[in-house]
C-alpha cells in the first residue's frame, strides 16, 4: 500500500495486468510515443505521461503507437478484441468519439448480440473528459451520456486513484466492450492505493458518507467536489449522503432509490452537459419509482447548455463547485409545499 | 506532597498521528480508579474507550470534545482536591508549551511497516517492533477473516517490554497466497516455520479467535517452542461457534453489508466505524482474498461447528504457563467454553467485552499478557 497519483493508479493497472495476461494489448495515438524518430523510445507515454514505461517492458508489439485516425484504429481494436486479444485502446480525447463512433456503437456494442454470444468483445477504451483545464470547447467534453445510452457498452468514471486500479482491472477482465474515462484534472490527485491487484465490481455505488437529511449523487470528479461542499453542510447541521455510482452503466440503481428512500431529498451533480445527461435520467429513475419518498422537487447542479469556454474566468463559471453544490442543498432543504418559490436556477 | 498527573492523547495502533476526545465519560471533580473509562477516543480508523492509566480525582478536562490532538497532547489532569486551581493552570500552561516545543522537533516518527518473509516456501507479511527489547518475543497470532491490524491497541503497549511480531496467516491480510488446506494443522504449520524463519526458537505464542487453536496446536505439536501460552476467546475448546457470523462475514460485500456483521464482534456496537468496514472491504477485493477467506472458513468451520476440538489434550500442557481470556458477552464463541479447564490455566472472563477483548479491553488484555511473560 503506498500513496498513488490517479495517474500511477491507472499506469498501475495496466503494467500488472500486461504482465498476467499476454492477450492485453495498448493501442493509441503516443501511447508510447517517439515511433521512428530518433531519441527516446518512450518519448510520450501518452499525451499526459499516463501509458510512461509501458513500451519500455513490454515492447513495441505490446504497446502500438497509431496514425491520427481513430476510426481506423479503434476499428482495429474492435476486431482485435473479437478475435482474441484484449486491447486497451486509448481515445486521447473523449471528444474525438465522433470520428470514430460506429466502430463503438454499431460495432463493437453489438457484436455479442448480433452474432448470437458467438462472439465476445473484451475491448476497453480509455479516454480523457472533463473541464477545467483550458484546454477549450474540443477538448474539455464530458459525453458519457452519450456512451451510456447504448446497450451493450459498460461505462466506467473512476471519482478517485484508488478506485480508478480497481474499476480498470476490472474493466480489462471484464468480457465487454468498456469504456473508461478519466478526468484530465484528477490526474495528480494522490491517495492510498494497494500495491496488488485488485477488482471492483462494476454497477455497485459507494457511499463516500452517509447522512439523514439529502442525497447528494455525483459523477467523476463531482464526487470530491460534493464531499468538500457536504464537509461545509454538516457544519451547518446539515447531513449528507454522497454515492458516486462509479459505473452509468450498469447503474445502481437500487442503492440509489435506497438512499432516497431514507433522505427523502436529491441532489445530482454532473458536469456532463445538461440535456440528456446523468442528471436527467437518475431523476427520471427516482421520479418514477420513489415519488412517494420525496420530500421536496428534485435538484440538477449542471452546468449551462453552452460550449465549454476558453476563457479562464468563463470556464470557472461553467463547471460545477462547491458553492453552487451548497446552494442547492439548501434550496432542497428549504423547500415549501404550494405557494413557496423553488429558487434560483442552479 | 500533592502530584498533577498529566492524561495524555493516546496510541491506539503504531500508524495513529492524532484524535480527539469524541466524548467525557466522567466529569471534572470525579474520583476515577485505575481501569474506569474517562473518555471515548475516536481516531478514523476507530473510537475506543480510553481506560484511565492512575487514581484519583479528574480534577481538570484539559480537551475539548471533538478538538483534534496529536498523540501525546495534554487531555486532562489529575490531581489531589488540596491542589488549587491556579497550580493546575500553571501546570497545564508548562506542559502545553513544553509539549509543542518537543513535539515539533521530533517530528512524526515514521511507524514501523510491516514486512515480508518467506517462509516454508510461502510469503508472510507481518510487523515487528520493540526489536531492541531482551527477553523472549511475543507473537501475536490474529483470528479468521482478520490481519496483524487486530493487534493495535496491544503492539506498541507490549513493545515497551518485549520484542513483539504479529503475522498475517496465509489467506488473510498481506499473506494471502499459498492457503493450502487452511486449517488449523497447516495454519500451525505456517507459524512454525515463521518462527524459524524469524530465527525465533521459544516464544510468548498469544492467539485469537482461529489463532487461538493455531497457537494451541503449535503448543501441542512443539511444546518446546512455546514459553508461554495466552489463548484470546479461543477457537479449539468446544464445537459451538456462530457459523451463521463465519458465513455472514465471507458473503458480505458491500460496506452496508459488512457493518452489522462486524458489530456482532463487540459489546459496544459502536466501536464499528464506517473506516473499518472500509478497510475490510478493500482487504476483501485485493485477488485471491475472497476465495483464501473462504476456504478458511470452510476447512475449519464447515459443517456448522469447530471442526477441530483441542480441549481433552490441554493436559499435555501442563508445563507450559497458560492463560485463556474471554469475553463475558462473546456472541461468536461463548463464555462458557472458559469454564471446566484444567486448573493450571489461568482464566479471566472480562465483562463488557465480545469477542474482540484485546481491543474493547485493551489495557487489561496488554496487562494480563505481560503479566504471564513475566511470571
Amino acid at each position: 500500500m503506498s500513496r498513488k497519483s490517479y495517474r500511477q493508479a491507472i499506469n498501475e493497472a495496466l503494467r500488472q495486468e500486461m504482465r498476467r495476461d499476454p492477450t492485453v494489448v495498448v493501442i493509441g495515438e503516443d501511447v508510447a510515443g517517439g515511433a521512428g524518430a530518433p531519441g527516446e523510445e518512450d518519448a510520450w507515454g501518452g499525451v499526459l505521461g499516463v501509458t510512461k514505461g509501458l513500451v519500455g517492458e513490454f515492447g513495441r508489439e505490446r504497446v502500438l503507437d497509431t496514425p491520427l485516425s481513430e476510426s481506423a484504429y479503434i476499428g482495429a481494436a474492435a476486431g482485435a478484441a473479437a478475435t482474441g486479444l484484449r486491447p486497451v485502446a486509448e481515445l486521447m480525447f473523449v471528444d474525438f468519439l465522433g470520428v470514430c463512433f460506429d466502430q463503438i456503437f454499431n460495432q463493437a456494442a453489438k457484436f455479442r448480440y448480433m452474432f448470437g454470444g458467438g462472439a465476445r468483445t473484451p475491448l476497453v477504451i480509455r479516454a480523457m473528459y472533463g473541464a477545467g483545464f483550458r484546454a477549450a470547447s474540443q477538448h474539455s467534453q464530458c459525453l458519457y451520456p452519450i456512451f451510456t445510452h447504448i446497450p451493450g457498452l459498460k461505462v466506467v468514471l473512476p471519482s478517485s486513484a484508488y478506485e480508478a486500479k480497481g474499476l480498470l482491472i476490472q474493466a480489462i477482465r471484464d468480457d465487454d466492450p468498456v469504456i473508461f474515462l478519466e478526468n484530465k484534472v484528477q490526474y495528480d490527485e494522490e491517495e492510498e492505493v494497494p500495491d496488488e491487484t485488485y477488482t471492483i465490481p462494476f454497477g455497485e455505488a459507494n457511499l463516500t458518507r452517509e447522512g439523514r437529511d439529502l442525497t447528494i449523487v455525483a459523477f467523476g470528479r463531482m464526487v470530491g467536489i460534493a464531499n468538500a461542499a457536504a464537509d461545509r453542510l454538516l457544519r451547518q447541521g446539515i447531513s449528507c449522503t454522497v454515492l458516486d455510482p462509479r459505473t452509468t452503466s450498469p447503474l445502481d440503481v437500487a442503492t440509489i432509490l435506497e438512499c432516497v428512500e431514507e433522505t427523502g431529498r436529491l441532489v445530482i451533480v454532473d458536469e456532463a452537459s445538461p440535456r440528456c445527461n446523468m442528471a436527467t435520467d437518475v431523476s427520471a429513475l427516482v421520479a418514477q419509482e420513489a415519488f412517494g419518498a420525496l420530500k421536496a422537487p428534485i435538484r440538477m447542479v449542471c452546468p449551462p447548455h453552452v460550449p465549454v469556454p476558453f476563457a479562464p474566468n468563463l470556464e470557472d463559471l461553467y463547471v460545477p463547485n462547491a458553492d453552487r453544490i451548497e446552494a442547492a442543498v439548501r434550496a432542497v432543504m428549504g423547500y415549501k409545499r404550494a405557494g413557496s418559490k423553488v429558487g434560483e436556477r442552479a | 506532597m500533592a502530584a498533577i498527573i498529566p492524561i495524555t492523547m493516546p496510541k491506539f495502533g503504531l500508524a495513529m498521528t492524532e484524535g480527539k476526545v469524541a466524548s467525557w465519560a466522567r466529569p471534572e471533580g470525579a474520583a476515577i480508579d485505575v481501569g474506569d473509562e474517562i473518555a471515548d477516543i475516536e481516531t478514523t480508523k476507530i473510537t475506543n474507550a480510553y481506560e484511565s492509566p492512575v487514581k484519583g480525582l479528574l480534577r481538570r478536562h484539559v480537551a475539548a470534545e471533538q478538538e483534534d490532538l496529536p498523540v501525546g497532547a495534554l487531555i486532562a489532569v489529575v490531581a489531589d482536591a488540596e491542589v488549587p486551581d491556579g497550580e493546575i493552570d500553571a501546570f497545564v500552561a508548562r506542559f502545553q508549551s513544553e509539549f509543542s516545543a518537543t513535539h515539533d522537533t521530533e517530528a512524526a516518527e515514521a511507524p514501523p511497516e510491516p514486512a515480508m518473509i518467506e517462509a516454508g516456501g510461502r510469503r508472510l507479511r507481518y510487523l515487528e517492533t520493540g526489536a531492541a527489547q531482551d527477553g523472549r518475543p511475543i507473537v501475536l497470532v490474529h483470528g479468521f477473516g482478520g490481519d496483524l491490524n487486530n493487534w493495535m491497541f496491544n503492539q506498541p503497549a507490549l513493545a515497551e517490554r518485549h520484542r513483539v511480531v504479529a503475522l498475517d496467516l496465509p489467506g488473510h491480510g498481506g499473506s494471502l497466497k499459498e492457503v493450502g488446506s487452511g486449517d488449523i494443522a497447516s495454519l500451525s504449520g505456517a507459524l512454525l516455520d515463521f518462527l524459524d524463519a524469524m530465527h525465533i526458537p521459544r516464544a510468548h505464542l498469544v492467539g485469537h479467535s482461529l489463532g487461538a487453536a493455531v497457537a494451541l496446536r503449535t503448543a501441542l505439536d512443539k511444546p518446546t517452542h512455546v514459553a508461554s501460552l495466552t489463548l484470546i476467546a479461543p477457537a479449539g475448546l468446544g464445537e459451538e461457534i456462530d457459523t451463521g457470523f463465519t458465513t455472514d462475514f465471507i458473503a458480505a460485500s458491500r460496506r452496508r453489508q459488512f457493518q452489522p456483521v462486524l458489530e456482532k464482534l463487540f459489546a459496544d456496537r459502536s466501536l464499528v466505524s464506517r473506516d473499518m468496514a472500509e478497510d475490510l472491504l478493500r482487504t476483501r477485493r485485493l485477488d485471491g482474498a475472497q476465495a483464501a477467506l473462504a476456504a478458511v472458513g470452510e476447512a475449519n468451520f464447515g459443517g456448522g461447528r469447530q471442526r477441530l476440538v483441542l480441549r481433552e489434550r490441554l493436559d499435555e500442557l501442563q508445563g507450559i504457563p497458560m492463560q485463556v481470556i474471554w469475553g463475558a458477552g462473546d456472541a461468536i464463541i461463548p463464555a462458557s467454553q472458559a469454564e471446566g479447564l484444567p486448573d493450571f490455566v489461568r482464566v479471566s472472563v472480562l465483562a463488557g467485552a465480545g469477542h474482540m477483548p484485546q481491543m474493547e479491553k485493551a489495557a487489561e488484555v496488554n496487562r494480563l499478557i505481560l503479566e504471564l511473560a513475566q511470571g
